[in-house]
């Protein structure tokens, strides 16, 4: 083989690049038992949608909330017989998922997703 | 008909998924199985056509060069053009790697009315590779965050610019638009130039359908059809960590993506793909022209048998004295 040392180092660092997740996460003690738990603090039994799809699109449903009240100025929603306010500070958060950290960020964090949505809202704390 | 069977090609892998993972329920082969084998078979025939390809002897030094070779000290030398050094042939392999400067001096000839033949730049086909290579690699590089919980501050950087426009949620990303345009311009191009047609074979058309399905089913994946992306990365998590759970209902987009990028990595070692560590063993490129300074030994050169003129008087020292002949060694 000619050129042997320089060609291996090379093909070397490519290995490791590819593999990279697999020696990072083991030599961080990353377990792959992980799971984010998103806890739902108050339990009304029901959302604006049901679980599932809250769980893949409820991007879906911000923005498009986002929209109509923005542009369209519509600011009510029917959910199942009940009016809602299309708001995520005071629908979303402030009736049941005001625990942020525990909720949002629990998802958000694991897959590694930064939403913009907090650019312009505030976040509910707890007045003590 | 390379462009059909490419096609077709592509159009039976998807079909396959359809069927494999929706009728037949194959969960577990299509997301463990055939994503480990892919893999394995792709860093195994990576290594051995590179370990291939460093046995092979390069008998002469067959630099291409572009400028003026390093000679005497009043003429300049062109040192990335005609590189004389290691350092200046490490220069001119990273602005070819990371720009393509080859395809930079792209020239086309063309048969105008006239009949006139004309020549003149084109620098379409270096756009349109650079496009793709580097919105390639931004897109290649972002899907790590799925298989580690490693946050890279230059990921993020590179994904806030990349999402500037803040359009819809999840916001687009350009790489996305950009890798979708370029390789259907790539396409556009074998397809629409006779001469590029003629010589293009199944194996340049496979490669082009292949990723532009990746790309459509991502795109589709991450804009359209909503996937659960915390299950998705449970998956991969456990795929890097040895220890797999295929969850339920990931839906049948996910597993179109996951089997096609699988297939192309399964593909990459026996196709023109291998490029990517090719463009760093070619002697063209990875040697220095200093032929005149530095001898070049062609590792092919036979053992040639020798007889010295010892060893010649060592021979016929008997005769030679006889006849009295003059000896460098009386004994």
């Amino acid at each position: 083989m000619y050129n042997s040392g320089k060609i291996i180092i090379g093909l070397l660092v490519f290995v490791l690049a590819a593999t990279f997740p697999i020696w990072y996460n083991a030599a961080t003690g990353q377990s792959d038992e992980y799971k984010p738990d998103p806890k739902i603090v108050v339990d009304t039994g029901y959302c604006v949608a049901e679980t599932n799809y809250m769980r893949k699109a409820h991007m879906d449903l911000l923005n498009d909330w986002r929209d109509r009240v923005v542009r369209d100025g519509e600011r009510f929603v029917n959910v199942q017989g009940e009016v809602m306010e299309m708001s995520l500070t005071n629908t979303c958060m402030m009736k049941c998922h005001w625990n942020k950290e525990d909720f949002c960020d629990e998802c958000h964090n694991y897959a590694e997703v930064s939403p913009y949505c907090w650019d312009c809202h505030l976040e509910p704390k707890e007045v003590e | 008909m390379g462009i059909f069977y490419g096609f077709v090609a592509v159009v039976a892998l998807v079909l396959l998924v359809i069927f494999g993972v929706g009728a037949l329920g194959l969960d577990t082969l299509f997301a463990v199985v055939i994503p480990y084998a892919a893999i394995a078979l792709f860093l195994i025939g990576f290594a051995y056509r590179v370990f291939k390809w460093a046995k092979s002897p390069v008998p002469y030094k067959i630099t291409t060069t572009c400028g003026q070779q390093k000679s005497l000290p009043w003429i300049k030398n062109n040192k990335l053009d005609c590189p004389h050094s290691t350092w200046a042939v490490i220069g001119r392999m990273a602005l070819e790697v990371l720009f393509f400067r080859s395809l930079f001096r792209n020239t086309k000839s063309e048969l105008k009315s006239g009949p006139k033949l004309v020549h003149g730049d084109e620098k379409y086909l270096w756009l349109g590779a650079l496009a793709f290579h580097w919105s390639f690699l931004i897109v290649f590089a972002r899907h790590y965050r799925f298989f580690t919980n490693w946050e890279c501050s230059v990921m993020t950087l590179v994904n806030n610019l990349d999402s500037f426009f803040q359009i819809g949620l999840p916001m687009l990303y350009m790489t996305d638009l950009i890798l979708v345009g370029a390789v259907t311009f790539l396409f556009l191009r074998r397809v629409l130039s006779p001469q590029l047609r003629y010589i293009s074979l199944a194996a340049d058309y496979f490669p082009l359908f292949l990723i532009f399905g990746i790309a459509a089913s991502g795109i589709l994946m991450r804009y359209f059809m909503r996937v659960d992306i915390v299950e998705i990365k449970n998956l991969a998590m456990g795929l890097v960590g040895f220890n797999p759970a295929v969850p339920e209902g990931l839906g049948i987009i996910f597993y179109i993506h996951l089997f096609l990028v699988s297939v192309l990595f399964a593909y990459f070692p026996f196709s023109k793909l291998m490029h990517m560590p090719g463009v760093f063993m070619s002697p063209t490129r990875n040697m220095a022209n200093d032929n005149r300074a530095r001898r070049h030994i062609n590792p092919q050169n036979p053992e040639v048998k020798i007889h010295t003129y010892e060893e010649y008087e060592d021979e016929f020292r008997d005769v030679m004295k006889a006849s009295g002949l003059p000896l460098d060694k009386e004994e």
